[in-house]
């Protein structure tokens, strides 16, 4: 028997997609689960639409002062949300990835981040974890009375209702501690785009440092042609390129879409380990020797200034 | 301000792909030792801190660098002691004998012996690509944090003003001391952390500093105090137990097309992905 609750994702008074696959994880790993809606204004109403999972209960934690993340604000909640259960599990995102383990020290528990799998192998719940920038995998079994996980996004499909009521109910929120009086919110800049997020894209074209300057301009195109996200290599953020958010890699989103265009990547250990999960992987560089083309199903060695104009092109007359 | 960097060495993450997954463990044979890439970075944020960018000779507070592992990890700190910290310590044990939350308890029982104004952790270690510890520590502490940090600001008050790398943006923190940062690839870019005592228009080079050669000589005779994880963390055992690893599917190679049209037309009938 294990009881898991899910943390779902709650922005600005709407779920996240995030949290669907954080309820599959639930599903594969436990005999029951629960889920914890927490937020600011909203929330209650936003939790209604998570009702047809099959969650024992829907909890929900509404509060003025929890309209913006902060892990000290929403920690002691969650905290005690947590009592009774065995598991409590999140999505990798940027939030479950800050809150799962602060809420893991005070349970005493101990934590599998990023799990690509959940399954039971006699009495053990074992997780199987990406490490060493996914170049390898291990199981692993958490000794603790009270585990927490978080589950890689990529790897675990959104849950799909499964029908059913769940009842809904008010958790207080409880008050923060200590911490909470020294962390302030200051702001959220989100960077607003009509584009799909690129961890729940289908299609990602992603670039390089290769296109310099004209990063934006040669890859929107080709992004809207496609209704792609656009993502990029570290050294296309660190360059000032693009943005921080849009890094693909070890250290930056995971991602698995159906069709991934790596355009001026080289291939670097680090962004592999962040997109060779995707199904159809082309690659265009002009150096024929670049790493990306060993991974790639599609290689195309050509200058990606004339390249991707082209192809755009292309794209357009085969849509019609 | 006093700050404490935690550190750990890593397999070379550069050549992660060699790596040699086996049944019951990961066999990294072949390669260097190199520090965690994450772990300089949150040093090279502690240097920033801890002095006028203009004059980084002199240091405007104390580095204090720990790592938890065996006699051999004393390179490393040696290391961090030439590149600036001013004192190491180590706790004594086996990498495979630790998880995030024995680590994190180790951790506490320093940072209450060493009452650091702020602890500096990279955001994760590239091996074990856990990120965990820093999150842990403060909830142990009751500390607040600011994880995947990318820029850092001590204001004239003490207080530190962090941009978060999030999903879908920056998310910025006003954080009041004592505190746990952990650090993202971007804190070590010209213009990410200054120090009350560095002007705002200071330029930093891009990346993390080097030890100068009479630094590596004098950082052997810096302290470097050695502790047992026992003491540190007593009754607590590593609760995660790998017992299975394998290689990740190999991914058959693909084809080069010799052009645009033909790519579509593969993409189209052979891939169906438009």
């Amino acid at each position: 028997m294990t009881k898991v609750l899910v943390i779902a994702e709650v922005e600005a008074g709407k779920v996240k997609k995030t949290t669907l696959s954080a309820i599959t994880l639930a599903r594969q790993a436990g005999s029951s689960f629960s889920i914890l809606a927490i937020g600011g204004a909203g929330t209650g109403a936003a939790a209604a639409e998570l009702t047809g999972y099959g969650a024992e209960a829907v909890l929900v934690t509404e509060d003025a002062s929890l309209e913006n993340y902060v892990a000290e604000q929403y920690a002691p909640t969650v905290i005690a949300a947590a009592q009774g259960f065995d598991l409590v599990v999140a999505t990798a995102s940027s939030f479950g990835k800050d809150l799962i383990p602060r809420v893991a020290a005070a349970l005493d528990a101990s934590y599998a981040g990023d799990v690509a799998g959940a399954a039971r192998e006699g009495d053990k719940l074992v997780f199987k974890r990406p490490i060493f920038a996914g170049n390898a995998f291990g199981y692993v079994t958490l000794g603790t009375p009270v585990q927490t996980a978080t589950a890689r996004q990529s790897e675990f499909e959104p849950a799909e209702p499964s029908g059913g009521s769940s009842p809904v109910s008010a958790f207080a929120k409880v008050a923060p501690g200590a911490a909470a009086s020294r962390v302030e919110f200051v702001s959220l800049d989100a960077v607003k785009s009509e584009r799909p997020e690129l961890t729940d894209a289908s299609v990602i074209v992603s670039g390089g440092r290769a296109l310099k300057e004209k990063f934006f301009e040669v890859l929107e195109p080709l992004a809207d042609t496609l209704g792609a996200a656009i993502g990029a290599s570290r050294a296309a953020c660190d360059a000032g390129y693009a943005p921080g958010d849009f890094q693909v890699g070890q250290t930056g989103k995971i991602v698995a879409p159906k069709l991934y265009f790596a355009i001026g990547i080289s291939g670097a250990i680090q962004h592999i380990a962040g997109m060779k999960s995707s199904k159809t992987i082309v690659a265009i560089n002009k150096d024929p020797d670049a790493p990306i083309f060993q991974l790639a199903d599609y290689g195309l060695v050509a200058d990606l200034f004339t390249a991707v104009p082209e192809l755009v092109s292309a794209l357009k007359a085969h849509r019609g | 301000m006093k700050i404490l960097v935690a550190i750990k060495r890593v397999a070379d993450p550069d050549n992660a792909n060699k790596v040699k997954p086996t049944a019951d463990k990961v066999d990294t044979t072949g390669l260097e030792w190199k520090p965690n890439p994450f772990d300089e970075y949150a040093l090279e944020t502690a240097l920033r801190l801890t002095e006028n960018g203009k004059n980084n000779k002199v240091r405007q507070g104390e580095v204090v660098v720990v790592t938890i592992g065996n006699k051999d990890t004393e390179t490393q700190l040696r290391s961090a002691l030439a590149t600036g910290a001013d004192r190491a310590i180590r706790v004594e044990a086996e990498d495979t004998d630790l998880d995030g939350r024995l680590v994190a308890a180790a951790l506490k029982s320093v940072v209450d012996a060493e009452k650091p104004d702020l602890v500096l952790l990279g955001k994760q270690v590239v091996d074990g690509d856990s990120n965990s510890v820093g999150q842990m520590l403060a909830q142990l502490l009751d500390y607040p944090m600011a994880t995947f940090a990318a820029t850092i600001q001590e204001e004239a008050d003490g207080r530190l003003l962090v941009g978060r790398e999030v999903d879908g943006g920056v998310l910025s923190l006003r954080l009041t001391t004592p505190a746990i940062i952990t650090v993202d690839l971007r804190v070590v870019a010209p213009t990410s952390v200054y120090s009350k005592h560095t002007d705002a228009g200071f330029k930093y080079s891009d990346g993390v500093r080097f030890a100068a050669l009479p630094a590596i000589m004098k950082a052997k005779k810096k302290p470097l105090d050695v502790k047992a994880l026992a003491d540190l963390a007593p009754g607590k055992t590593n609760g995660s137990s790998y017992f299975r690893f394998e290689a990740p599917p190999a991914r058959a190679a693909g084809v080069k097309v010799p052009d645009v049209a033909t790519l579509v037309n593969k993409l189209a009938t052979e891939a169906k992905a438009l």
